[in-house]
């Protein structure tokens, strides 16, 4: 029955996208299916939760072959609750979606790739074999791939050229590093990697690997000096995908940088240190400084997901309970945080049928709702208390305060000085200052379906980030323990092998 | 033969860098794939090259007798090559619409346009 958990996330996403392939031309039923199985998907993931939580790590072996033979399916807490905010950020999409697709994109397959999407993030987050993972990411991107470039316009396609580009470029490195360390340790299962490597001091080709590795990772992630493909292409997808991929793709990247610097290269991740450290300050800035020059709104937020990312690797330059659990914490906030974010700047574009900062404003009079819909995120993913962006920085913060990095601290710091400014002016320019030009109010007529379709999954992702930090308590206290699991390699591999090595 | 594959995966390496750093979006998908070639012959060299001996188990025995050729790294490779093969041909449909909606396959007309002051 555990088993049957561990499955199941895979399973779901791909029975429904091939249900949705079956219904090519009945776009109703694929709509339908869609939402079903998101819903599905996410009670699954609160299942696989459950059971972690009740017996620790859980693992499954794929056609019964024994753990270092097989292919391995792993889930300990840090991935049950990555899967968990796949499924709500999938069913949150998916009803979105259902409102703000277009004929073209559903004549396409939109329903059916979003699926596939999903099975591919999912596969990530529980898969315990290295080149299982590239296959799961290898699925992840061709879905991403068709997503962004599905609408066909010019910018569209410059976007796509770039992300599938610079993802394939990672995806030969990530191949490359597998291929050399398949032949130095003669193994590829994670937890069969960790028991070999640590017995041993790291010298010759396995730093070289790790490195090799990081970059790759990185480059998914849109870490600096790795980053500049994702402000180029993302804010190019209709904001249902770029919310869906905002939420989910960097975040499997960060996912996998975290697993493997604290399962295989635990000794690289020592002597990185400073390296790790150097990355999340310049993202962070890069990101935030590159947002604060932009005059059109989804190009602002892209860049501040680049900005966010930096501190959730933070935690991994510490590496520290309390600074890993800031992490998972931090993740987990930033998902529902920023995707809230994207989603309510689509219901303003809806509105105006712009995005241009210049040429919005004097929202607030029509639609005081929208307006506070915005301001939460934005005040949450900028770390103002109570909101839950607040808890997960202040966790790093003083676990970084803790250990001496100072400089990290003062950088972390600005950077939310930052985010709060370019936010609140966004904010202000859209809600607030006077519209130029027409004063009569043209809004777009949006029917009540759709309006409802689109507030609801804006307004369950704000007040997860708001609940998030009203009730910080249990959700960090679940990130804590997520982490004990990863600082601790060794329940991993017993878990996964059978014996305490 | 481990030195020859060596050489010949380096410049496989050497060649899609430089095709991929060229302004033709032609000549970044052709990158692409050699880095994928590389990938793959760097996956079957380090898996140690080892002649004439197929990983067999004769009737009657439990084990082939070693050395025998590690059939993980080929089996990955295969794997490999099939997401490469999918991966570049949706790359290749990629770049079909793309010079259909640019009209050239030089990188810098993709941006000239929305961006002032883009073309020389």
């Amino acid at each position: 029955m555990r088993h049957l958990f561990l499955f199941l996330p895979l399973l779901i996403p791909l029975v429904t996208a091939v249900l949705g392939l079956l219904a090519w031309n009945k776009p109703r039923l694929q709509r339908m299916l869609g939402v079903c199985g998101t819903a599905t998907l996410l009670a699954s993931a609160a299942a696989l939760l459950v059971t972690v939580l009740k017996e620790g790590i859980i693992s499954a072996q794929a056609g019964n072959w024994p753990a270092p033979f097989g292919i391995t399916l792993v889930a300990d807490i840090f991935s049950a609750l990555m899967v968990l905010a796949a499924g709500v950020m999938g069913l949150a999409v998916s009803i979105y979606s259902l409102a703000d697709t277009d004929r073209h994109h559903e004549s396409v397959g939109y329903y059916p790739l979003l699926q596939v999407l999903l099975l591919g993030v999912c596969g990530s987050f529980l898969t315990g074999d290295l080149f299982n993972l590239y296959v799961w990411f290898e699925v992840m991107l061709i879905a991403s791939f068709v997503l962004l470039a599905m609408g066909g316009r010019r910018e569209q396609m410059e976007g796509a050229i770039k992300y599938v580009a610079l993802n394939l470029i990672a995806s030969a490195f990530f191949l490359a590093g597998i291929g050399l360390l398949y032949g130095v340790v003669g193994t590829l299962n994670m937890a069969d990697l960790a028991v070999r490597l640590r017995a041993v001091p790291h010298v010759g080709t396995v730093p070289v690997i790790a490195v090799l590795l990081f970059c790759a990772f990185s480059i998914k992630a849109a870490v600096f000096p790795f980053f500049f493909w994702l402000p180029a292409s993302y804010h190019t997808a209709p904001v249902a995908v770029i919310t869906i991929f905002s939420a989910l793709l960097t975040k499997v990247g960060v996912y996998v940088l975290i697993r493997i610097f604290t399962l295989i290269f635990i000794q690289e991740t020592s002597t990185g240190q400073p390296v790790i450290l150097a990355a999340t300050i310049f993202t962070m800035m890069a990101g935030a400084l590159g947002a604060t020059a932009q005059p059109e709104l989804r190009r602002i937020l892209t860049f501040c997901v680049v900005s966010q990312i930096g501190y959730m690797l933070m935690g991994l330059g510490i590496m520290t309970p309390l600074a890993l659990a800031g992490s998972i914490f931090f993740m987990l906030h930033i998902i529902a945080a920023k995707s809230a974010l994207f989603l309510s700047t689509g219901i303003v574009s809806r509105l105006t049928g712009t995005t241009e900062l210049a040429r919005l404003g004097g929202l607030y009079h029509k639609r005081p709702l929208l307006a506070a819909l915005f301001l939460v995120p934005a005040l949450s993913v900028a770390g103002i208390p109570p909101l839950s962006g607040f808890w997960g920085k202040l966790a790093l913060i003083q676990a970084a305060l803790g250990t001496g990095h100072y400089l990290t601290v003062t950088v972390a710091l600005g950077v939310s000085i930052l985010t709060l400014y370019y936010l609140v002016r966004a904010w202000s320019e859209i809600f607030w200052k006077k519209r130029q030009g027409t004063d009569n109010d043209e809004y777009h007529h949006v029917s009540p379906t759709h309006r409802r379709q689109m507030l609801v999954p804006t307004v369950l992702l704000a007040s997860v980030s708001l609940l998030m930090g009203i009730a910080a308590e249990p959700v960090f206290r679940l990130s804590l323990l997520a982490a004990r699991q990863l600082l601790d390699p060794g329940s991993y591999i017993s878990a996964v092998l059978g014996v305490r090595p | 033969m481990e030195s020859v594959l060596a050489v010949v995966i380096g410049g496989l390496y050497a060649a899609g860098m430089y095709l991929m750093v060229r302004r033709s979006i032609i000549k970044m998908i052709f990158g692409l794939a050699l880095l994928g070639n590389a990938a793959n012959l760097l996956i079957f060299t380090v898996g140690r090259l080892t002649r004439g001996r197929p990983p067999h188990v004769l009737p009657g025995e439990l084990m082939p007798s070693l050395p025998v050729a590690d059939p993980v790294p080929q089996a990955l490779i295969l794997t490999a090559i099939v997401i490469g093969f999918g991966v570049q041909a949706f790359a290749l449909v990629l770049i079909k619409r793309v010079y259909q909606s640019v009209g050239s396959d030089d990188q810098d007309d993709l941006v000239a346009e929305n961006r002032p002051g883009g073309e020389e």
